[in-house]
This record gives structure tokens, sequence and C-alpha cells, in this order.
């Protein structure tokens, strides 16, 4: 009897899938239900498509270590193409559409890719520059991509796939949610492979990488066609379920850092952290925003709320850069330890504070 | 097998199971005694590099023999780790040839080396520290992988088979160096020693023919020295793997290796047995007159 009652005291363990099934039934299930139109539009549609361009990222800088400031032209490469393939393939199915816009963006991925080849860190990062501006200039310059609109800003098709319209804002939600879940799979799938591994590899050092016989150069490359595609797609996301018209303008240099911050603020090399990135960068200027006004009433205008924001970011930044390198997702898992050590020990004193008799 | 047993006292048998012993066969790299001085497995013809105007090895020659263990020693600067940086190709020698097993260059192809049969320690460490050890010592594997990364995310066979081959022979040689225990630790949250054996590790799966170990025991404390010094042997008596050795220990040096050569300011000043570079006077004068007190293995 005495040996029985710590025996039954197994450690209390929580499953890997148990977290993304919950999260995901109650995506599904739950927040169509429960969300006001607000909450899809405002929030949860750029945080999905945010989350998605923040994984692709992380693909490229967070895993296999390759600076890029150039996030914003592949979500315009996607957007566009897109937008083309759907408007100039008669009988192109939508979902068709996206994935050849992938394909475009991992195409021209790999063409500012090519530097890396021989540049690292810092003029790896000056270099992806010229995609972002490369990209806004052609779809500025060359109308033909936005169907010669006079203003170059396209409006987004409507959403169906196989006859069932995605038009309505839970629509829309429901469509984006399950892209961004299959290639946040395919992702995590990505880098648990051998591939991932020289991802890595090739990122935590690259002469022992070649050494041991990991092609450093295809490595590379594979990690900027594949951010590129997923970055792409989510600029899909970007402009036909959040946006709905989009400009060239719209990519710009901050989008790419807004990117670039998401991965930092969620966490370098985790999937996870850009959610937690993407999330913390949608909502906080909405929180940053009722909490200016509440406190300083009409003093608080659109001006103030738009510095506000970016001082409170740029705090955030360096904090989490000296407090937390490793984001948000550490900062989570050390919380999620800890309850569960504290659940446990609750567990096992008062199983052993029972009389034994 | 004796030898091993000595060495070992037995456990690393799991190491070497049948199949790799008998693929390597295959590989038409039978295990035979050493008497044929010609059976070169690596050699270096009139090696000279310099940086800018400072001349880092002037004009060497080296023979390694198949499944020998050649140690280069010499004092800070000789050029020992150049000599292994031109073998893996990190540098590009100014004059001379490398010739590796019946491939001859001018420059290594770093890119090809795991194929060609060598694997190297570094001095400094450069395990991949986001990966954890297991992952750190898969990845030795590299260079054997066909499969896409589709087919890896897909999950096809030939993938998986891969993948399942990489993790058991990893599991294999962490069994061995007695790295257990960490094997799902971050390789860079190990203490120094440890990270040291996992570079042997990375090392080891990939069955090299040739293994290059720049200074395998720079840092550690005498028993870890003994630890590696018993794992370097047990490698290269059961593998046949031929070991170029750079270590400062001399007394480690004269007890492990079968040829020693002598490097003092990028000429090489002696080669031989162990007994020979313990007599010969110019070593003594240039190098170990200052150690010794280490010669007869005391240091180990």
């Amino acid at each position: 009897m005495t040996v029985a009652t710590f025996e039954a005291s197994a450690p209390f363990h929580i499953p890997r899938w148990l977290a993304p099934f919950v999260v995901l039934s109650f995506a599904y299930i739950a927040v169509p239900f429960i969300g006001t139109n607000y909450l899809f539009e405002a929030i949860l549609l750029p945080f999905l498509a945010l989350s998605l361009a923040g994984v692709g990222l992380n693909i490229l800088t967070g895993y296999a270590g390759q600076v890029s400031l150039g996030s914003a032209a592949f979500l315009a490469v996607g957007a566009f193409a897109a937008y083309n393939f759907n408007l100039r393939i008669e009988g192109l199915p939508l979902i068709g559409s996206i994935i050849l816009s992938g394909f475009v963006a991992a195409a021209i991925g790999i063409v500012f890719g090519l530097p890396s080849l021989r540049l690292k860190g810092f003029y790896l990062a000056v270099s992806t520059l010229a995609a972002q501006f490369f990209v806004q200039w052609a779809l500025t310059k060359f109308s033909w991509f936005s169907n010669d609109s006079a203003s170059g800003v396209i409006d987004a098709p409507s959403l169906s796939i196989a006859g069932i319209a995605f038009n309505g804002a839970v629509g829309r939600y429901i469509f984006s949610l399950t892209i961004v879940s299959l290639l946040t799979f395919f992702a995590y799938r990505l880098v648990s492979s051998q591939t991932g591994r020289n991802f890595i590899a090739v990122r935590d050092n690259e002469t022992a990488a070649r050494i041991i016989g990991v092609p450093v150069l295809k490595t590379k490359l594979i990690a900027f066609a594949i951010s590129s595609f997923i970055i792409g797609v989510a600029g899909v996301l970007w402009a036909f379920t959040y946006l709905r018209t989009v400009e060239p303008a719209g990519f710009n240099l901050d989008r790419s850092f807004q990117i670039l911050f998401i991965i930092i603020l969620g966490g370098l090399a985790s999937i996870r952290g850009a959610f937690f990135g993407a999330a913390l960068l949608v909502v906080s200027p909405l929180i940053l925003s009722r909490l200016g006004s509440f406190l300083f009433g009409d003093l608080f205008n659109s001006g103030v709320l738009d510095m506000s924001q970016r001082i409170v970011l740029g705090a955030l930044i360096i904090l989490f850069l000296i407090l937390e390198p490793d984001g948000l997702v550490s900062l989570w898992d050390r919380i999620r330890k800890r309850s569960v050590a504290r659940l446990n020990k609750r567990k096992h004193v008062g199983r052993a504070a029972q009389p034994t008799q | 097998m004796n030898s091993m047993n000595r060495v070992l006292g037995g456990p690393a048998t799991a190491y070497f199971p049948a199949d790799i012993a008998a693929e390597r066969q295959g590989l038409g790299e039978p295990v035979k005694p050493l008497s044929a001085a010609q059976d070169t497995a690596l050699g270096l013809d009139g090696i000279s590099l310099s940086f800018g105007g400072v001349v880092a090895l002037d004009n060497i020659d080296l023979a390694v023999r198949r499944g020998e263990i050649r140690a280069i020693i010499g004092p800070n600067g000789a050029g020992k780790s150049s000599l292994i940086n031109i073998i893996s190709g990190v540098y590009r020698p100014d004059r001379g040839r490398i010739t590796i097993g019946a491939d001859r260059f001018t420059s290594v192809p770093t890119q090809k080396l795991a194929r060609l049969g060598i694997a190297r320690t570094f001095q400094n460490l450069a395990l991949f520290k986001g990966l954890s050890v297991i992952d750190n010592v898969i990845s030795g594997r590299a260079y054997k992988v066909r499969s896409t990364f589709l087919a890896q995310v897909l999950g096809l066979s030939g993938s998986r088979r891969e993948e399942a081959d990489a993790r058991g022979r990893a599991a294999r040689i962490l069994e061995f160096l007695n790295l257990n225990h960490v094997s799902n630790r971050l390789a860079g949250t190990l203490p120094y020693g440890l990270q040291k054996r996992v570079e042997l590790a990375r090392a080891l799966v990939a069955e090299p023919a040739i293994l290059l170990l720049d200074e395998p025991m720079a840092g550690m404390t005498a028993s870890e020295k003994a630890e590696m010094a018993e794992f370097i042997l047990a490698a290269n008596r059961e593998y046949n793997t031929t070991i170029v050795l750079i270590e400062h220990d001399i007394g480690v040096v004269m007890e492990l290796s079968d040829r020693i050569a002598v490097l003092d300011y990028g000429r090489k000043i002696a080669d031989g047995t162990p007994e020979e570079i313990r007599a010969d006077q110019g070593v003594i004068d240039a190098y170990l007159g200052v150690a010794a007190e280490n010669i007869d293995g005391g240091g180990i």
C-alpha cells in the first residue's frame, strides 16, 4: 500500500500533438461562432498572413542564418503573381494561382539568394535590399502587373474553391487559417528533417558544415526558395483575404522590417515564434491606442499613436534582445515548464500526504 | 580485436557491428597487416603556404600509411594546423600536391572531402550549437543523403530509411563514446571536454578512411585525455582508420603514434618512429628539450 501511493504519481506530461490540436480545434470550431467582424478583419486576418510570412522568414533567417530585408518584396510578388494568374489564365482554380504565385516568389527568391553564396551577415542583408527596391520599382513601373490600373492598385478576386465561396469575414478567415495551417505543418516537417539540420549546420558553422559534406550552396538556395515560396503565399493572403485591395507601395521596407521584428520578438529558429511575434505586433498597436485614448483622451490622436507605436516597438525590441534573445517562445516555454513542475509537485505532495493505511 | 579489448575492456563491440565491418570489407579496404611502405593513404609533396609575407609551411613532404596513427608535433606556430587545413581544403597551398588515395590535388575540394573518405575535428570547437548532440552526430552522415527535401517532408520511404540508418549509426557512436546520457542536450550547452568528444563522434559516424584530429585533447583533464586516447586507439584498430593527429601532449603522442613528424617554423625537421624522434638531437634541441621530463609518457 505504501509502495502503491508513490508508484501511482507518474509525472504529468503533455503529448506533443496536443497543443496544436487544441489550438486548431478552437480556431476552427469556436472562433467562427464567438468572433466579431472586428476580430476577424482587424486582428485575425492580418495575424494569420503575418504569421505565415514570419514562418517563411524564420526558415531563411532563423534556421539557415541568412539575414533578409526583402520579405515585403516576396509578399508583393506573391500578391501580384496570384492576381495576374487569376486574371490572365482562364479557368485556373484559385488554389492553382496561389500555388503558382508561390513558385514565382520562390524563383525570384533564388535569384536574389545568389549573393548569399558569397556574402554573409550584414553584407547579405544589404544585398537583399536590392530585391526590396527592385520589386517595388518593377511593379510600379510596369502597369501590366496591375492590369493597367492607373494607381497601381489591384482588387482581390472573389475567393471560391470548388464552388464554395469564402468572401465573408468568417469565410476568408477559414480560408486563410487552412492555408496557414498546411504550410506551417510543411515548415515544421522541413525543419525537423535532414534538410532542416543542414540549415542549422550552415548557420552555426559553415566551414564545418562544408567539411562534413553538407551541400552548403544548395542548402542556402533551398532555404531562399522555400522561404520565398511561403512568404509569397502569405502575400496572397495579405492581399486577398485581409486588405482586398493592395498597391505596390504597401509592400515597402517598413513591412520587411515588421516581419523581421516578428521573428526576433517571437523567437528565431522557432515555428511557434512567428505566431507569437505576429500576435504581439498585430495586437500591441490596438492595445496601445485603446490605452492611449483611455489615459489621454483626445490628446492621443493618430499622429501621437503612430509615433508612440514606433517608440514602444523599438523599446520592446531592445528589451527582448537584451533580456530574452530567444524571444517570446522561450519565455512561454519557461512559464509552461515551471507550471508543469508545480503541478507535479502538488500532485506528489497531495498523494504523499494521504494516510498510508 | 584483442587490442580493442585491451583498450576498452570490451563494451565497445556494440559500436562496430558485423554489418559495418562487412560493408567496409566490401568497399575494398580489407584489414591487413601494415607491411607495404608504398601503401599510402595520404601524401603531401612539396607543400608551401604563406600568409602575406609570413611563411607558414615550407616545402613539406609527408606520407601517411594506410592504417597508421601519424602524429604531427611542433611548437606553437610551427604550421601544424595549417597542414591539416590544407589537407581538408580550408587553405589552398601556394605550391605542392596532395594525394588522397588515388586522387591528386593542387587544392583539395572541401565539399568533396567527406566523399573522399576524410573527416576531421577542429582545434577550436566547430559543433553546431543549435542542434542536439544526436543531431550533430547525425549531420556527420550528411554526405550520404540522397533524398530531396520534398521526400523528407513527405516522409517517403527512401528518406525514412536514410534517416533511420543515420540515427542508428549515430546512436551506436554515442554509445561507444559514452555520450548516451547527453544525446538530447543542445551541443552548445555541454562542458568543453564533452563537446570535444561529440566532435569526434560526428567525425567517426562518417566512417572515414582518414581521420584528421587537430588537438583533440587540448584543454582536457588527465583522465579525459586518457579516455580520449583510448577512443582514438579503438577507432584506429577496429575500423582500420588512418589517423593524423596533432597534439601538444608529448606523452600522449609517444604512446599513441606509429610515426611522428616534427615541424618547426614551417619546416619538417624530423620524421620517424617515436623511438627515433626521442633520440633525434635536432628535435631535442628545437622542441623536446624543453619538455624532457615528459618524453617517457609521464604526461598521460
